[in-house]
């Protein structure tokens, strides 16, 4: 029986897993593409639990998951065409001030817009409760969420492997000089990929927004394991990332069982452990521009 | 384009710095002659929710105060001021009464921060208030003669929800769960829950210890189930009993969910039909009696929405403080230690007068257990509970549900 329960805990954190990932994700691609270690994108989730939260109240739950990571989405473009742009040559540092800055610039604006009380949000009815499949318990609202996640990884994978759009992308990981030199330009890809990587962070607050408090830090609060999940997973790597993310969530689960005073300080405790093995994270590719 | 080296940039903040450091203290001469009040509370982290609740109920006095001119004259000069965390709240209490010249403090939720102000407080021999910590310890061993206590201690609420759960036949016999927050306040409420436990023929088969900073509940939810307890206790704080409680919903498990700690902040952030169970509260806005009504009126004009139980605390305490130092015509720590000690009366909104205890300094008044009100009978969102009768019963003395000085023995340094 205790194996069994250990087993329910790897299962759930995979699920979880699924959920760092939407936010982690975006964050290795903006840095991959951009190289811009964006401290701004918890806002964006946070944004996006607010946004849905709104919609929920006059379109529903359903059209608040889409409307919300799209309109995030839209914000990216201003984003990414009036800050990030200006930064893709700087002093790294810069970058870091500017997004930290945009990070709590948002933060202040949240609380002006929707006070600084947390506001309430709630799963519909007929998502609520658990079912079994075998012996394991799931939520049936996470259920969802995974299948949302898989389908957006399948995507995204799609988008960077199968089509032409993907090849420049990971061209201009590489070596944005040999591109340049084909005389294509990075920057409306840069945009995309800003879009992808926000509104995927929005997607994750407009889920989790039911279930854990809405607030106004709650962005500053998932930047941090977005990061851990990033920096295991290896800059520069989508399977990393996404190796990472299940790593973290599984880690902390199994964590939980044994000793939960240490659950969160478990996924520290990993990444240190990762860091001094393979300082390039378990499968961070070499890309010569941050050498 | 110019670059700044990251040296440029730390020269840069320092002389910035500095600069603020020593533009300040011109400010202060400027301000002599009004009372300096100091008041730190918990803008950010898991209690920053119900901590933004009480800087509108602080504010909000120390307007009234000053719109009738003022205590003895002066207007009141109120630095109020996030708390941040126990050490970031010691410095601040620090400056505030050394370099700000704050005659008193008052604030806080969490125990933590709330034990190193009450320190700070003994050394500089200043008066401080502590409105919204709830461990027991702070009124026992950890105590001290310039520290009050406004909010119910920890075993108050333990006893405000262990009497109506015993009356629903919920504890006698059966096997708890309980969750609780790992630090100073968790584990002291832990301690008063698992003495009513075993007081009261409950056995307790499992606790978790969860960190402040948790959002995602659901490995400990996977424990709750594999325990297969009868009841699950909260012994959380701030952002974790909100977590908890929705996801607690999401999971829909049958075991009732009780708790020995909730703020109606928490409760409001939950969302519809997430809440259940019975849980303690100090005040809530629709209490019966005339002063509350005028409060809650006067408050939800000004800011749109019913005070919750910190704005509440936080209000009447300024209130309190402004009628000592009214009364004795003194910010002296001595006289206005003297003026509580005699456990002088005060009307906190409540049916009965509440006093400070003379041996522990604990504010005693009634308090209040509660249920949830189903959605057809809420008159709005804000109308989520329903306030059971007060604790202790009318007629027993109000001190009968707080620990006594055996139980939670505090000796005072003179």
């Amino acid at each position: 029986m205790q194996f069994g329960f250990l087993l329910e805990q790897v299962v759930n954190g995979l699920v979880l897993g699924g959920y760092y990932l939407l936010i982690a994700l975006g964050l290795s691609l903006i840095f991959s593409v951009g190289g811009i270690v964006n401290l701004a994108h918890g806002a964006f989730y946070a944004l996006g639990a607010y946004i849905s939260v709104e919609i929920t109240k006059y379109l529903g739950f359903g059209s608040a998951m889409v409307l919300s990571p799209i309109a995030v989405a839209l914000l990216g473009i201003l984003f990414e065409r009036f800050i990030l742009r200006r930064f893709y040559d700087a002093d790294p540092i810069l970058s870091l001030l500017v997004t930290f800055g945009l990070a709590m610039v948002t933060e202040q604006a949240i609380r002006i817009i929707w006070g600084a009380p947390p506001i309430s949000a709630a799963i519909p009815q007929g998502l609520r409760g658990s079912v079994f499949l075998g012996d394991f318990l799931f939520s049936r609202y996470r259920l969802l969420i995974l299948a949302v996640v898989a389908a957006v990884l399948v995507g995204v994978w799609l988008l960077l492997h199968k089509t032409s759009f993907g090849r420049v992308v990971r061209a201009g990981i590489q070596r944005p000089d040999m591109v340049a030199a084909l005389g294509i330009r990075l920057q409306p890809y840069m945009t995309a990929i800003v879009m992808l990587g926000v509104g995927m962070a929005a997607l994750g607050g407009a889920f989790f927004a039911p279930i854990t408090i809405v607030h106004p830090a709650m962005g500053a609060e998932i930047i941090t394991v977005a990061f851990v999940v990033v920096v295991i997973g290896g800059l520069g790597s989508f399977w990393g990332v996404v190796l990472a993310a299940m790593l973290v969530g599984v880690v902390r689960g199994i964590t939980i069982h044994f000793a939960p005073a240490a659950g969160e300080a478990s996924i520290y405790v990993l990444m240190f452990l990762v860091l001094l093995v393979r300082p390039r994270g378990l499968l961070g590719e070499r890309i010569e521009k941050f050498e | 384009m110019t670059r700044y080296s990251r040296r440029t940039l730390l020269k840069a903040g320092a002389a910035f710095a500095g600069a603020s450091a020593i533009g300040s203290p011109s400010i202060l001469i400027a301000q002599a002659a009004r009372i300096k009040i100091g008041h730190l509370v918990p803008l950010t982290g898991f209690l920053g929710a119900i901590g933004s609740y009480a800087q509108l109920g602080v504010k909000m006095a120390a307007e009234e105060i000053n719109a009738s001119g003022g205590i003895m004259g002066k207007q009141i000069d109120l630095m109020s001021e996030d708390s941040v965390n126990p050490a970031t709240a010691s410095t601040k209490a620090q400056r505030m009464i050394e370099q700000d010249g704050a005659v008193l403090l008052f604030g806080e939720i969490s125990s933590a921060s709330s034990l190193t102000i009450m320190q700070v407080a003994e050394r500089n021999k200043k008066v401080f208030f502590s409105t919204g910590a709830r461990s027991d310890a702070l009124r026992g061993k950890d105590c001290n003669r310039y520290s009050f206590h406004c909010d119910i201690p920890n075993t108050v609420m333990v006893n405000a929800v262990g009497t109506a759960l015993k009356q629903k036949g919920m504890v006698k016999g059966k096997k708890f769960v309980t969750l609780t927050a790992d630090y100073i306040f968790g584990h002291d409420l832990l301690k008063a829950a698992k003495a009513f436990f075993s007081a009261n023929d409950a056995t307790l088969i499992g606790d978790e210890l969860i960190a402040t900073d948790v959002t995602d509940f659901s490995p400990y939810l996977l424990k709750v189930r594999q325990a297969k307890p009868d009841v699950v206790c909260c012994n959380l704080a701030g952002n974790q009993v909100t977590n908890l409680v929705k996801q607690y919903a999401e999971f829909g498990f049958p075991y009732p969910l009780v708790g020995f700690n909730l703020n109606t902040g928490d409760a409001w952030a939950m969302g519809e039909g997430n809440l259940s169970g019975t849980w303690p509260t100090v005040w809530y806005h629709t209490l019966d009696n005339p002063a509350s009504k005028t409060f809650v009126e006067a408050f939800t004009k000004k800011y749109g929405k019913p005070p919750e139980n910190h704005a509440w605390i936080e209000y009447i305490t300024l209130k309190m403080i402004a009628q000592a130092i009214t009364e004795t015509k003194s910010t002296e720590s001595d006289t206005l230690i003297a003026y509580f000690e005699k456990q002088t009366q005060f009307d906190i909104m409540k049916s009965r007068k509440a006093y400070f205890r003379s041996w522990d300094h604990q504010l005693v008044q009634e308090a209040y257990p509660f249920t949830v009100k189903p959605k057809n009978e809420m008159k709005d969102k804000w109308d989520m509970l329903v306030l059971g009768e007060a604790v202790p019963a009318a007629g027993a003395e109000l001190e009968s549900i707080y620990p006594t000085k055996t139980q939670n023995p505090c000796n005072m340094k003179a």
